[in-house]
């Protein structure tokens, strides 16, 4: 059975990079456009009308929008190798939550790390470092948020950590400092070839966000 | 063993009353209880340490919170009249829909409803044009609920899914925020299909039955944000 795949994407996004590692996990060959944010293409717009953001995943034809939604989809289309998600409810329910909490949680505060200054970036890294640290304690001995295998939540908050270095030179702090556990956890997650062939390396991504804060004017 | 489900809401919560109207639906007897916002009790700080938010479903000693989370906990473990699609692309698109009506339009109808008098005072004309510019935006995304009903009779379908149980904002809370603000949102020349979805949503015994009663939510609302500023 051949079913064409195209993935929407743009190569610094955490959302996208999810899509990218569930791909990965799956064995999954697909197409993939690289989208420039700052002018974006007419099939952007006609595939996500609503938020017109990346990513989107186009199979079949069909286009599917929101990172953790994709993910779903995709271990739903391909349920015969590497489950993204536990098989029981009430796992399937704390993996949901958690991955919700992740995208409620930490993207906006984090952004706030690299695009504000004096109090508001004081207040924007303190109520980051207790967000990974209510991750953390989530963790607690588990290997990965899934238990023994990683995961859904593994896979929604993993993406972040290729900012990490990009948060720590423009917020002045150490996350391995502060949150152990975490770091710990992102290596053991590193250690999957999904997870290492997707995630760019982060002193790329700094280079990226030197550009956006001039272009945000925040320097 | 004997099932034990909880379910810590508020009578006027539109979220906690989507847990109520999937179990109702699937036929599930469960125990209701009332939360003071204002005063938590321990219970639900120790089911919901992470958000202290209703609503939180308990099912045998297990708690799972977050609205859409629950929906989609009570469908997979009461098999019986399923609420969501059983095609991955037709789930995807329900979990999409009703992700958008609380991510976007919620917060929209709550800005063209109270936005121009909750807060500091502006002055008059600075929040006529934010009010106006609340209103179109409510207006463009009850428009994209429009389109994708389509010529269904439930967002699920034939049946009532879990897109319909989410947009229970849309279809009575909705109504109730425009009389208690006097702002019209949902007209019927504009939005027809979404109209006749709300009437046909509002009749099915499982949802019937678990509306908070309307005067008393309208006034709640009056009570809470005042009786709008909008020129009519």
């Amino acid at each position: 059975m051949a079913y064409e795949v195209v993935l929407v994407d743009t190569w610094v996004s955490m959302f996208g990079m999810r899509v990218r590692i569930a791909l990965a996990e799956k064995g999954i060959k697909y197409e993939y456009k690289e989208e420039d944010l700052c002018n974006k293409s007419k099939l952007l717009l006609k595939i996500n009308p609503i938020y017109k953001k990346i990513p989107v995943l186009i199979h079949n034809g069909k286009p599917v929008c929101e990172s953790l939604i994709i993910v779903q989809y995709i271990d739903e289309v391909w349920n015969d190798r590497s489950p993204l998600m536990p098989s029981d409810p009430y796992p399937r329910a704390c993996a949901r939550f958690w991955a919700d909490f992740v995208d409620k949680r930490v993207y906006d505060v984090a952004k706030k790390v690299w695009t504000t200054k004096g109090e508001e970036q004081e207040a924007a890294k303190k109520e980051f470092i207790e967000t990974l640290q209510i991750l953390e304690r989530q963790l607690g001995d588990h290997p990965y948020f899934g238990g023994e295998r990683f995961g859904f939540v593994d896979l929604s908050l993993i993406t972040f950590y290729s900012w990490f270095y990009a948060y720590e030179t423009f917020g002045n702090f150490s996350i391995e400092a502060e949150c152990p556990k975490i770091i710990a956890w992102a290596k053991r997650c590193l250690q999957k070839d999904s997870v290492a062939n997707t995630l760019p390396d982060q002193k790329k991504v700094y280079e990226y966000v030197v550009q956006m804060r001039k272009r945000f004017g925040v320097e | 063993m004997a099932e034990e489900v909880l379910v810590f809401g508020a009578w006027g919560s539109p979220f906690s009353r989507r847990v109520e109207m999937a179990l109702k639906l699937k036929g599930i007897e469960y125990k209701f209880i009332e939360e003071d916002l204002t005063n938590k009790s321990p219970s639900l700080l120790k089911y919901n340490p992470v958000h202290k938010k209703i609503p939180v479903l308990v099912h045998n000693g297990k708690p799972v919170a977050e609205s859409l989370v629950i929906l989609e906990y009570i469908d997979e473990t009461w098999k019986d009249h399923p609420i969501l699609p059983k095609d991955p692309y037709e789930r995807a698109n329900a979990r999409f829909w009703a992700k958008f009506i609380d991510e976007k339009c919620l917060s929209a109808i709550f800005k063209a409803c109270w936005g121009a008098c909750w807060g500091e005072e502006k002055e008059h004309e600075k929040a006529e044009i934010e009010h106006e510019k609340a209103v179109k935006e409510v207006s463009e995304l009850l428009q994209f609920l429009e389109n994708e009903l389509k010529e269904k009779r439930y967002f699920g379908g034939e049946t009532v899914g879990l897109l319909d149980i989410a947009a229970n904002t849309i279809g009575y809370w909705l109504g109730v925020f425009e009389e208690a603000s006097g702002v019209e949102l949902l007209t019927r020349e504009k939005f027809p299909k979404l109209c006749n979805w709300a009437n046909e949503f509002v009749c099915v015994t499982a949802i019937k039955e678990n509306l908070p009663p309307r005067d008393k939510l309208i006034a709640y609302f009056r009570n809470r944000f005042g009786a709008g500023n909008a020129s009519k």
